[in-house]
């Protein structure tokens, strides 16, 4: 009869094969259970819908329109120049996420980001608020006129989505 | 504890019985099953919670035969079961109150366990499984209340979703996860559908093994020393039936008056304005039951090194995990409390704490419904400081300098002598 101990590991044949077949079985059970978690992610119709174009021509100096991308509110400001000049006067580093505003619009007449609060998604009110830009009114998280939180319990500026502008007038979000 | 053996007379019951012995399992927990003859009205809440899970199971399966889990038409299929199906008003009454009336059983059921000592060795189990069963209720209700498709539905819904968010690294794909989009949409709806279905039966599974620990162990009493004798004990039935029906009979009343007379009362007038993703009601509010947690949530401020801008961990994400952990404590409070004596009645420090405990969640409560400004969020924080001072600072300290005073011998020594 050949010894069941293989090698000079100190491994026997059936310490091998039971860590082989837990190894297998592990595998096939991820695998089945892999479809039954990834279901919940996002489906092909909900990702399709990803983009949003916008047609700005109808919006004047000082005047806000709010679209609908991903089921999410988009905020597009057409900026008065004094809240350009609000928004740039301050010192970025100062700010609780520090962004300048250069880097949070691509026009500056033209402020585009997502109108959902970073601190549990509601959806921020315009022109109010401490610093004349938007306030959340669920727990009280205020925004200046670049969307920068300044005060309250949102960790970080409102997002600025992929963006990019068709022509003059046009923009398309996603 | 040893039940009476079930020794049925009739020969077919004892056919079926010693082929599958459920009806004996079924005898030992609701008839014979030796419960401690000292119990007061406050051991009642246990079988109320048992009834108030099946009415909300059984009102459950028929309104979800009339309601339609989509964003289109949910808000609708709730109108038409209160407008157009027999009896819909009736049934989504008692579903929608139904749940408050689960809470307030329950609650009062965590507090009987705290005030008499029910958490400690050797129903550890009983309680740790206590505390898994409260988790579903939770995670049941708010799934259950963002059906309807209300205002308040969405934005409750997007709020504590988004408190996933806070999670560092993987936090934005868990809510894209939990969402089935890019935010609270018809995936999520549908998702909460099903889940709000499911879990009531997981709650029954658990409910089982909590039930199934307390028999192991047996009943703790309002004296809280150990079942020594027969002589302690009086059977379940008739003695609890009996008492416990009682109580059911006030718990219907009370049940029925919100039911019948105020129905909208407990819960909040935007859930009647269809969800709408654009507008954010100007302030989102929890069911009352939530209250306490919402307030501890919003409270914590940034942790840091005061005076500087050093900060540990950011404000949301400190405020998550001191909600989560203001529930988990309970799952360490028997080793946080070293007391050999149970009953808060031969403690008096205890006893004193057990009630400013009390108070404190009834001021978290006030907070969790008052806007995040001004004093609230003051309040808020003191209250959510002495909530986890209570179970992590004093409940250790005073278990181990208190001078109890002097136990019975035995459950039936005050009585018989």
């Amino acid at each position: 009869m050949a010894s069941n101990k293989a090698g000079n590991e100190g491994v026997s044949r059936r310490e091998f094969i039971h860590v082989m077949s837990a190894g297998a079985g592990a595998v096939a059970v991820g695998a089945a259970v892999w479809p039954l978690i990834d279901q919940m992610n996002p489906s092909a119709d909900v990702l399709a819908l990803a983009s949003t174009e916008v047609d700005l021509s109808a919006i004047e100096v000082g005047q806000s329109v709010t679209v609908k991308w991903r089921g999410k509110p988009v905020f597009i400001r057409r900026r008065t120049d004094a809240e350009i000049k609000e928004a740039e006067s301050v010192n970025a580093a100062d700010l609780p996420d520090p962004q300048p505003d250069a880097d949070r619009v691509q026009k500056p007449e033209w402020l585009v980001m997502v109108g959902v609060c970073t601190h549990l998604g509601c959806v921020p009110l315009g022109q109010q608020g401490d610093y004349n830009g938007w306030f959340c009114p669920c727990h009280g998280s205020h925004y200046d006129t670049s969307g920068r939180i300044r005060k309250g319990p949102a960790p970080t500026n409102l997002e600025i989505p992929a963006y990019r502008f068709l022509d003059d007038s046009k923009i398309l979000i996603g | 504890m040893a039940s009476a053996a079930f020794e049925p007379k009739n020969s077919a019951v004892k056919w079926f019985n010693d082929r599958l012995p459920i009806l004996g399992l079924l005898h030992g927990t609701f008839v014979s099953y030796p419960a401690p003859k000292n119990l007061n009205y406050w051991w009642n809440f246990g079988s109320l919670a048992g009834i108030a899970l099946m009415v909300q199971i059984i009102t459950g399966i028929v309104l979800a035969m009339h309601y339609t889990p989509h964003t289109a038409m949910a808000f609708n299929s709730v109108e038409h079961i209160m407008r157009d199906v027999n009896y819909g008003w009736l049934l989504r009454s008692i579903h929608a109150n139904g749940a408050s009336m689960f809470f307030i059983v329950v609650y009062t059921h965590i507090f009987r366990g705290l005030y008499y000592g029910s958490y400690k060795a050797p129903r550890e189990m009983l309680w740790i499984l206590g505390v898994v069963i409260m988790l579903l209720m939770m995670a049941t209700a708010f799934m259950g209340y963002v059906l309807p498709w209300g205002q308040m539905s969405f934005w409750g819904a997007t709020v504590i979703t988004n408190l996933f968010s806070a999670i560092p690294l993987v936090g934005d794909s868990i809510v894209t996860f939990l969402w089935g989009g890019f935010s609270v949409d018809n995936p999520t709806l549908n998702r909460f559908f099903s889940l709000h279905y499911l879990l009531p039966f997981v709650i029954v599974g658990v409910v089982i093994l909590h039930i199934w620990a307390l028999h192991i162990q047996g009943s703790n009493n309002p004296l809280g020393v150990d079942v020594k004798s027969k002589q302690d004990t009086v059977t379940f039935h008739p003695y609890y039936t009996a008492k416990d029906l009682l109580g059911l009979g006030v718990f219907f009343l009370v049940f029925s008056y919100f039911v019948f007379f105020n129905p909208d009362m407990l819960g909040h007038p935007d859930n009647y304005i269809p969800a709408n993703p654009m507008v954010t009601p100007p302030h989102i509010v929890p069911e009352w039951y939530f209250l306490p947690f919402y307030a501890i949530l919003r409270s914590v401020p940034d942790i840091g090194i005061p005076f500087t801008d050093i900060v540990f961990v950011k404000a949301k994400l400190a405020g998550v995990i001191a909600m989560f952990a203001s529930i988990l404590v309970l799952v360490v409070l028997p080793w946080l409390d070293k007391s050999s004596v149970r009953s808060a009645k031969f403690r008096p420090l205890t006893n004193g704490f057990f009630w400013i405990l009390l108070a404190d969640l009834v001021v978290l409560t006030i907070v969790g419904g008052k806007p995040a400004e001004g004093i609230w969020p003051v309040i808020g924080l003191i209250g959510t400081v002495y909530y986890f001072a209570h179970f992590l600072v004093i409940t250790p300290i005073v278990s181990r300098i208190e001078k109890t005073k002097p136990l019975p011998e035995s459950i039936s020594s005050p009585v018989v002598k």
